[in-house]
């Protein structure tokens, strides 16, 4: 058994002739009926990027509304309607799958050094199971959609509501185990499916948080799954389980649904933070500082997230006792978070730093996380809660986290892999350029909401006092311009897969596995399987990189 | 937006130590994020920067101040949450009813008011809530108070206002169609304008357009001694409450009871809606379980009416009058006390 | 152009799996396979924990706040099918598990005809679930507009509403798996399982059990709370 050490070429230009995961069969069958991981991706990705832009009109649609105190755009119903369809389409169309989905789908048995994940047909099952959920969802929105908010409280969501909330909710209860079968894959293809020499500890960190998502994802979905169950039977047969009129519980109901939802939004950051590790490294030629202690975070988070759920009840008639366990609680989860930015942060220190559009984005997630992070205190804290529940406070709190965080880890995630995935460089100009409209238009839309929450403006309010104007007209002007940043991307991503400059193979200089295999990687990934003996992120063993 | 009740500070004090703290650690993250970006920024290909670990003592340092603070701060905000969930014996006690897609409250006098709450400035107010239908929450952002109003039980809040004026009062849980119209205003008055106020009388400040609508003279102790009638309850409950076949209720309100299966418990609000809406639940001892159930034959406002007509019903078994509610009531007035005997 | 050594270093071939019809293209060894496989249905197996687990609470809660009406509610299940259920399913558990005995010792037949018991039990379990859920009908105990709310309570159309919800997810658990088996069984009948290869079989086990398991839980809370009465339940 002959020990060889390949020496790689960074600027090996990709041949013509050359298979990869894209050009070894174009028909549609091929892709309809794909085993290959690579592919399950890219299918992913066109179908959210679709329901990305659904629920963005819905939300276009809630800021020109709130442009003026009176509902003058849209009545009520449509209103509510409009912001209900767009916290569910985002939250279970969008964010929970996308990243481990489309970047954690084609990069991850990469990055273990596998061929494929460990199903891969239960992987092509997971979609076609989202693509139905989604469109449930979709029939539901087309019949006129549901109302209730996206958390469906009985028993207005049982009982009173007049709209189409079961087929809503059946779609959302079929999204969901697309959900749990992606996190049984990785769990199962992380355990068993690692290349010889690759132990847990040298495992890239996008590894470990993917790991962790699937812990929760796999753990959680189910109950939200059957609390759904329960509201759809509710609703169709009329029995009790959550209205009191029946002698049912809606409290029981709430502790159900976040019991859920609560991890649910950490299995919408994790990967976010598993990209940014891996951005910060590759942009700064480091290692990340405190490796362990990154990787062993992303499993505490996933593990107390379980444990916080009730924070979402202080006001709701739980016990103070309850709420006092669930409040200390929050504010230790919120530890291993700040231990994941303060070694962020410290892997700058001594680096060399680049700032192409991914490294961008990866900076900006921990400015603007830092800041949705630190504003889950006020609410972690039981007394602030008071005043602060169903305000605009936690809209702007929970959308700097998910589109200050989340959104651009996943923007920069795709910007840093494109080339991986479609052998195309995207145009480094307008990638800096919509990075920061994105940024500059997020601030001005979320940070307002801040302060008009603190005023008194309730959510979910269609109308509100006048008093609160010159916020919502802020806020809207900052939707509009992260409107441009969002568009952007989508145009110039799209006109560099026939028009963008060739890519070479690593364009990053990246230490990561997957940027060992071809440019894009053929179907088996690896020509050989390849034997780990360091580390990851290890650039203080590469001699040269080659600037992108 | 300034705070107007005893919360008010507590809270924004901690929302202002809070604010400080993340600004701190914020403006320290993004201090850093910039000088070591700019310090270290790319300057020549072929650079190695050293493979920095970590620093396990510095992991340390950062996990355990901000655990220590973090704590310190739940603890502080906890002290405050539990002070906001102990009402002071001698609150005076509104009942308020939220339904699609308006607020009712019932004064201690027994009047209603709608999608208005009038309250004595400097005096404890306790209101307890239910809903007619779905969840809905009472929100008064001046006072930095909130808790949602749910069908099926009665939830608690409490506060005290300190300056007199006109407050928002918003719903704050989605319930449907109108609920961002769910919304009233709170009339913070000084001590002589409340009462005068209840008596329907006009004052300084209902002449500056302070007090919203007038305090109507209709009673709901007679209201619900209409009701104890013509339910019923006065064929096992006595006339005045005194007792037959079924318990005494005059005196009942606040008092302990012993129930058939051994346990003791409190006769408070939710005691008497259970009653009403669910008697075989808790049997008096010494009594048979016959009462029927009024389910379906009483509104949530019945209920309180009710309520409020048991409370009034004092020791001596004879018509309460305003002084049996014991100190929750304001001075009476002449026509205050007029109301008691209908 | 720029060059760098990296520590990555290939020993082996590409592979000699394609000559092991069985061992499908990720995995590199049968016993990768076997393990990813064990272990994929194990997870999965914990997520319909998690699932039933939000039913047993609602069980658990309400029970805790209608005892009276929980204890009568179950007076109204027939206990004796019941049992015969539990029985059944306990023993279609021990004729699976000799299915997977009749493969490893390359016993083709008795791999076959334990399936095959196997889902002549599971059909046995449904019909007398069919007969159950029949009789309820008729006694006006269906929750929903079918429910004789004169004769019972609003509490009793709960407990109802749990034992058909709980006992028709485990119903459908086990239509998919006489499906599951089935297929085995045909794949056993093709002669696919020998002592080198049985993992579907015994994955497709695994997850029989497991549907036992549930309804092991299911019985004594759904049929037993309230006692055994002979002649006084249905």
């Amino acid at each position: 058994m002959a020990t060889v050490t390949r020496t790689v070429d960074y600027e090996r230009p990709i041949y013509e002739e050359e298979v990869n995961y894209l050009n070894t069969d174009y028909s549609l069958k091929s892709w309809l009926f794909t085993l290959d991981h690579k592919r399950i991706g890219i299918l992913y990705l066109i179908s959210i990027s679709l329901m990305f832009i659904l629920g963005s009109a819905a939300a276009g649609l809630i800021r020109l509304e709130l442009l003026t105190p009176q509902g003058d755009l849209l009545n009520a119903d449509a209103y509510n309607r409009a912001f209900t369809m767009h916290g569910i389409i985002m939250v279970f169309l969008f964010l929970i799958p996308s990243i481990p989905t489309v970047l954690g789908n084609f990069v991850l048995p990469m990055m273990l050094g596998a061929r494929d994940v460990a199903f891969p047909r239960l992987n092509l099952l997971s979609w076609y199971i989202y693509v139905f959920g989604a469109l449930w969802i979709l029939a539901g929105l087309i019949l006129g959609g549901a109302d209730g908010g996206w958390t469906f409280y009985p028993p207005y969501s049982t009982t009173y509501a007049n709209s189409h909330i079961v087929p809503v909710a059946l779609g959302i209860f079929i999204v969901g185990f697309s959900s749990i079968l992606t996190g049984l894959n990785f769990i199962v293809t992380t355990h068993r499916m690692r290349a010889p020499g690759l132990t847990w500890f040298r495992l890239p960190l996008f590894v470990w948080s993917l790991y962790a998502t699937s812990l929760i994802q796999v753990l959680a979905t189910p109950v939200l799954a059957i609390t759904l169950l329960l509201v759809a039977v509710e609703r169709v047969l009329g029995v009790g389980i959550f209205s009191p009129q029946l002698g049912g519980d809606p409290i029981l109901f709430q502790h159900m649904f976040w019991f859920y939802s609560h991890p649910a939004v950490y299995i919408m950051i994790l990967p976010g933070m598993g990209v940014v590790s891996e951005l910060i490294a590759c942009f700064s030629r480091k290692n990340v500082f405190g490796y362990k202690f990154v990787a062993l975070a992303s499993v505490a988070i996933a593990v107390y997230g379980f444990l916080v759920w009730g924070h979402h009840m202080f006001v709701a008639g739980q016990s103070v006792y309850a709420g006092m366990i669930f409040s200390a609680l929050s504010f230790l989860v919120a530890i291993p978070s700040a231990i994941k930015v303060f070694n962020w942060t410290a892997t700058l220190y001594k680096g060399s730093i680049s700032f192409q559009t991914p490294m961008l984005y990866a900076l900006g997630f921990i400015g603007l996380f830092t800041i949705g992070g630190l504003t889950g205190l006020y609410l972690a804290a039981l007394a602030t809660d008071v005043h602060l529940s169903d305000t605009y406070f936690v809209v702007a709190h929970f959308h700097y986290i998910m589109v200050g965080g989340m959104m651009l880890a996943y923007l920069g995630g795709l910007h840093y892999w494109w080339p991986k995935m479609t052998g195309r460089m995207y145009p480094e100009l307008l990638g800096k350029l919509s990075a920061l409209i994105v940024f500059i238009g997020f601030n001005l839309t979320f940070f307002p909401q801040f302060i008009v929450g603190f005023e008194g403006m309730p959510r979910r309010y269609h109308e509100y006092a006048s008093q609160y104007q010159i916020f919502n007209v802020l806020s809207t002007a900052g939707a509009s311009i992260l409107g441009v940043g969002f568009i952007l991307p989508v145009f110039y991503l799209l006109w560099s897969l026939k028009w963008g400059e060739k890519a070479p193979i690593n364009p990053w200089g990246s230490a990561g596995l997957e940027w060992q295999t071809p440019t894009p990687p053929p179907t088996q990934n690896f020509l050989e399987t390849p034997v780990i003996t360091t580390g990851p992120h290890h650039y203080s063993q590469v001699r040269e990189e080659v600037v992108g | 937006m300034r705070g107007a009740s005893n919360f008010a500070g507590q809270i924004d004090l901690l929302f202002w130590f809070i604010t400080i703290l993340s600004a701190l650690i914020a403006i320290g993250v993004f201090i850093l994020i910039v000088v070591f970006a700019t310090r270290y920024r790319r300057r020549y290909s072929g650079y190695v920067p050293p493979a920095i670990e970590g620093n396990n003592k510095l992991e340390i340092a950062w996990i355990v101040i901000p655990t220590v603070i973090a704590l310190a701060t739940f603890a502080w905000a906890a002290v405050v949450y539990v002070h906001m969930h102990n009402p002071p014996k001698d609150a005076l006690t509104i009942y308020v009813v939220g339904r699609q897609w308006m607020w009712k409250a019932q004064q201690p006098t027994g009047q209603w008011e709608n999608n208005e709450l009038h309250v004595p400035v400097g005096k404890p107010v306790k209101l307890v809530m239910t809903s007619q239908d779905v969840i809905h929450d009472f929100f008064v952002p001046a006072f930095r108070v909130k808790q949602d109003v749910i069908p099926g039980r009665y939830t608690t809040m409490w506060f005290t206002a300190e300056k007199p004026g006109v407050y928002d009062l918003f719903c704050a849980e989605y319930c449907g169609t109108n609920h961002s119209e769910m919304i009233g205003k709170v009339y913070a008055l000084s001590q002589q304008d409340y009462e005068a106020w209840l008596s329907g009388g006009t004052t300084t400040a209902s002449s500056s357009g302070m007090t919203g609508s007038g305090g109507s003279q209709a009673s709901s102790q007679s209201a619900g001694q209409q009701l104890y009638q013509s339910l019923g309850c006065a064929s096992c409950h006595g006339q005045n409450g005194e007792g037959n076949i079924g318990p005494r209720l005059a005196g009942l309100y606040g008092s302990k009871v012993q129930l058939s299966n051994g346990q003791t418990v409190v006769a408070d609000d939710a005691y008497i809606r259970e009653s009403i809406l669910n008697p075989q639940a808790k049997i008096v001892k010494g009594y048979q379980p016959i009462m029927p159930t009024f389910q379906g034959q009483v509104t949530e406002q019945d209920i309180l009416q009710l309520i409020q007509f048991i409370k009034s019903l004092g020791n001596s078994g004879s018509q309460g009058t305003a002084q049996n509610q014991g100190g929750n009531m304001p001075a009476a007035s002449p026509a205050a006390a007029g109301q008691s005997g209908q | 152009m720029a060059d760098s050594t990296i520590a990555v270093t290939s020993t082996q071939a590409v592979e000699v799996h394609h000559e092991d019809p069985a061992l499908k293209h990720q995995f590199d060894t049968p016993e990768q396979q076997y393990g990813a496989s064990m272990f994929g249905m194990w997870m999965f197996l914990s997520t319909e924990i998690m699932m039933f687990g939000g039913l047993f609470l609602g069980y658990i809660v309400y029970r805790a706040l209608y005892p009276q009406a929980w204890h009568e509610a179950t007076l109204h299940q027939n206990w004796i099918i019941g049992g015969i259920n539990t029985i059944v399913l306990i023993t279609s558990s021990f004729t699976v598990a000799l299915s997977i005995y009749g493969a490893q010792t390359n016993k083709k037949r008795l791999t076959v005809g334990c399936l095959l018991l196997t889902i002549l039990f599971a059909f046995v379990f449904l019909v007398n679930k069919y007969i159950e859920y029949s009789a309820h009908y008729h006694e006006g105990l269906l929750p929903g507009k079918w429910f004789n709310t004169t004769e019972y309570s609003r509490q009793t159309e709960l407990f109802m509403l749990f034992y058909f919800v709980m006992t028709g997810l485990h119903g459908i658990h086990v239509l998919i798996g006489i499906l599951i088996l089935s297929y085995m069984a045909y794949k056993a009948w093709k002669n696919t399982f020998h002592s080198g290869y049985y993992t579907p079989l015994e994955v497709a086990g695994l997850y029989w059990h497991f549907v036992d398991i549930v309804w092991i839980f299911l019985f004594p809370l759904l049929y037993l709370m309230g006692g055994i009465t002979f002649g006084g339940g249905h």
